[in-house]
């Protein structure tokens, strides 16, 4: 059984179409990244995912429908919905006190061992606690649920680099366990590159790009091309081309590697140049006869 | 004989099941009832302080006027139960007030600052269910508070025994105040209240679910300009005394108050059979059920604002 299938999915507010017939299928033991720019309709996504909104179309998740089963769904789906959620006037002994009072599967002594790694305090409040702190107080409680799929929707925003890092870093080393499902946007992409297994892009409520990591990094190869060879690499129809140093970087999708190596240095792109690289097209092709 | 060792097995099994179920369910509203009283700290401190405040009010009364009180002696003996019943009766109406007060406005609060500062987003990520937090919170104006309010009014009754306040002062016979009947009389009193003003709260968590700002005017404005319509429209004040009726409706369809003036409620002037049988009553409790449900439902799409 997948864990979340969706088949036509769509949102409408009002005039704004939000989700425009999304199909999705996303396994078990995966960790999806779901990108896009804003209001491409990732939240609208995950919302209809954890039965915060309604939707047309089908959609299961964990063979439950998100809205009208959502009680028993809540009990195997975990979310961090966005930064600072958490009361502020709650102290950290009452959320563990709370959180193993409703949650079945809450693991108290879990959460107690991710805080004593941290500088938080039993007895702070939340309101006491820096953005950073807040985070990894929420990623400590939710880490202790033993839940089959984790959301989480822009979990590091206004988080320094040290935090983000370490946000990862735990949430793959102490809770992912290859059963568990993940899905995650972000708009820091580079930071999640190394994370995940399976990579979407949603721009305007469409998917424009699914794939495994396996998939795009065979997929998809950046070549920093030698002077001389710049004509015969463009003549391979690039998806993308940018200057770095004077030096061109072309970007193909589908390409023969031994092909490129001759013309300069290959390496696998990073997902915010075929990100860039994907929705400039879009957006060319959205609007034809403008400049590339 | 086989019948019974048939069935005997089978029922610890049942009650067991049956426990887990209630167990199940009776958890997360325990605590979820907690989390209220750990943000809403008034719940408690409110009724305290009004005790405090009378119990104050009282001592410094008894020592300024401890002369002018001999004149109790010369009252006759209803007067003088009365004289003597009153500031007890008055500490405990203070609290209970104190409680209603607190009660309202806990509820229009209750399910717009969940939605105003986020949080709503970390409550629906954990498996409560919409409607189970909706009760959580009604059960505050409808069980806690009544019980805080009880437990203060009884607790400074009791410091009233023992401060000077009694009302009376020395030199007269002291008579001690039946409080075993006015505790009767308070649990009586604050039950049917909390019946009684049930669509009222339900009411104000309706708007405190559904308004995206000022949930206070939302609240009040529309039944006064209801009643103002009505007025100017047809000329008459029904929906005003309907208001009037539900505010404080309770009194006269819960006691039999007949000798007018006489303010002192004793265990003769209960009328549970005639509150029971009160249409109001019962009309009340369907539409604070209506009420309670629409929040619910209203909460289940209730997004950060």
């Amino acid at each position: 059984m997948p864990c979340i299938e969706a088949r036509g999915l769509r949102k409408v507010f009002g005039t704004t179409i939000a989700l425009d017939g999304v199909d999705l299928r996303v396994e078990e033991g995966r960790i999806l990244g779901l990108i896009g720019p804003n209001g491409a309709g990732k939240t609208t996504a995950l919302n209809a995912i954890l039965g915060l909104t309604t939707f047309q179309g089908e959609l299961k998740v964990l063979g439950r429908d998100p809205w009208t089963e959502r009680d028993q769904l809540m009990r195997d789906v975990c979310f961090i919905a966005d930064v600072a959620v958490l009361p502020r006037w709650m102290r950290v002994s009452q959320a563990l006190d709370y959180v193993a009072g409703v949650h079945p599967r809450f693991d108290r002594p879990k959460a107690e061992g991710f805080l004593a790694k941290t500088a938080i305090k039993c007895g702070s409040k939340v309101r006491e606690l820096s953005k950073g702190m807040v985070t990894q107080l929420h990623l400590a409680l939710v880490m202790a649920i033993d839940a089959s799929l984790l959301v989480l929707d822009e979990p590091t925003l206004g988080l320094d680099i040290l935090y983000r890092k370490q946000f990862y870093d735990s949430l793959l080393n102490d809770y992912f366990d290859r059963t568990r499902t993940i899905v995650v946007t972000t708009h820091q992409v580079e930071e999640i590159q190394h994370v995940l297994t399976d990579l979407m892009f949603i721009d305007r409520g469409r998917i424009v790009l699914e794939c495994s990591m396996e998939e795009f990094e065979s997929r998809y190869l950046e070549v920093m091309v030698h002077p001389e060879h710049v004509a015969a690499a463009r003549a391979l129809q690039p998806i993308h081309e940018r200057q770095v140093f004077g030096r061109s970087i072309l970007l193909f999708d589908q390409a023969d590697r031994h092909q490129l190596t001759a013309l300069g240095d290959v390496r696998t792109p990073s997902i915010a140049d075929v990100f860039v690289a994907v929705m400039g097209n879009r957006v060319a092709e959205a609007a034809p006869g403008a400049a590339r | 004989m086989t019948t019974e060792s048939n069935v005997a097995p089978e029922t610890p099994l049942e009650t067991t099941a049956v426990a887990t179920a209630a167990l199940s369910a009776t958890r997360p509203l325990y605590w979820s009832v907690r989390r209220e009283l750990w943000e809403n700290r008034s719940i408690y401190i409110a009724p305290l302080a009004a005790a405090a405040v009378v119990l104050f009010g009282f001592t410094v009364h008894a020592l300024v006027r401890a002369s002018r009180t001999r004149t109790v002696r010369a009252l006759d003996p209803a007067q003088q139960y009365a004289a003597i019943v009153m500031p007890y009766s008055m500490a405990a109406t203070m609290i209970m007030v104190t409680a209603l007060v607190v009660g309202a406005f806990y509820c229009v609060d209750a399910l717009y600052s969940e939605r105003r500062d986020r949080s709503i987003l970390f409550w629906k990520s954990l498996p409560v269910s919409d409607l189970m937090a909706v009760l959580s919170k009604a059960s505050i104006p409808l069980v806690v508070l009544p019980l805080i309010a009880f437990a203060a009014s009884v607790a400074t009754q009791l410091a009233m025994l023992v401060l000077p306040v009694r009302g009376v002062g020395t030199g007269m016979q002291w008579t001690a105040p039946p409080l075993l009947e006015m505790w009767f009389v308070m649990i009586y009193g604050l039950t049917v209240h909390a019946l009684w003003h049930a669509p009222l709260y339900g009411w104000l968590l309706l708007v405190s679910a559904w308004a995206r700002r000022t949930p206070l005017l939302w609240a009040v404005l529309p039944p006064v300009a209801l009643g103002v319509v009505e007025r100017i429209v047809f000329q008459t004040s029904h929906f005003a005394s309907l208001m009037r009726y539900r505010v404080a409706g309770a009194m006269t369809e819960a006691f039999d108050l007949k000798p007018k003036g006489g303010a002192m409620i004793r265990l003769t002037q209960l009328d549970p059979l005639g509150f029971l049988t009160s249409p109001g009553l019962w009309v009340g409790l369907l539409f604070a059920a209506a009420f309670l449900a629409a929040a619910a439902r209203l909460r289940r799409r209730g997004e950060p604002i």
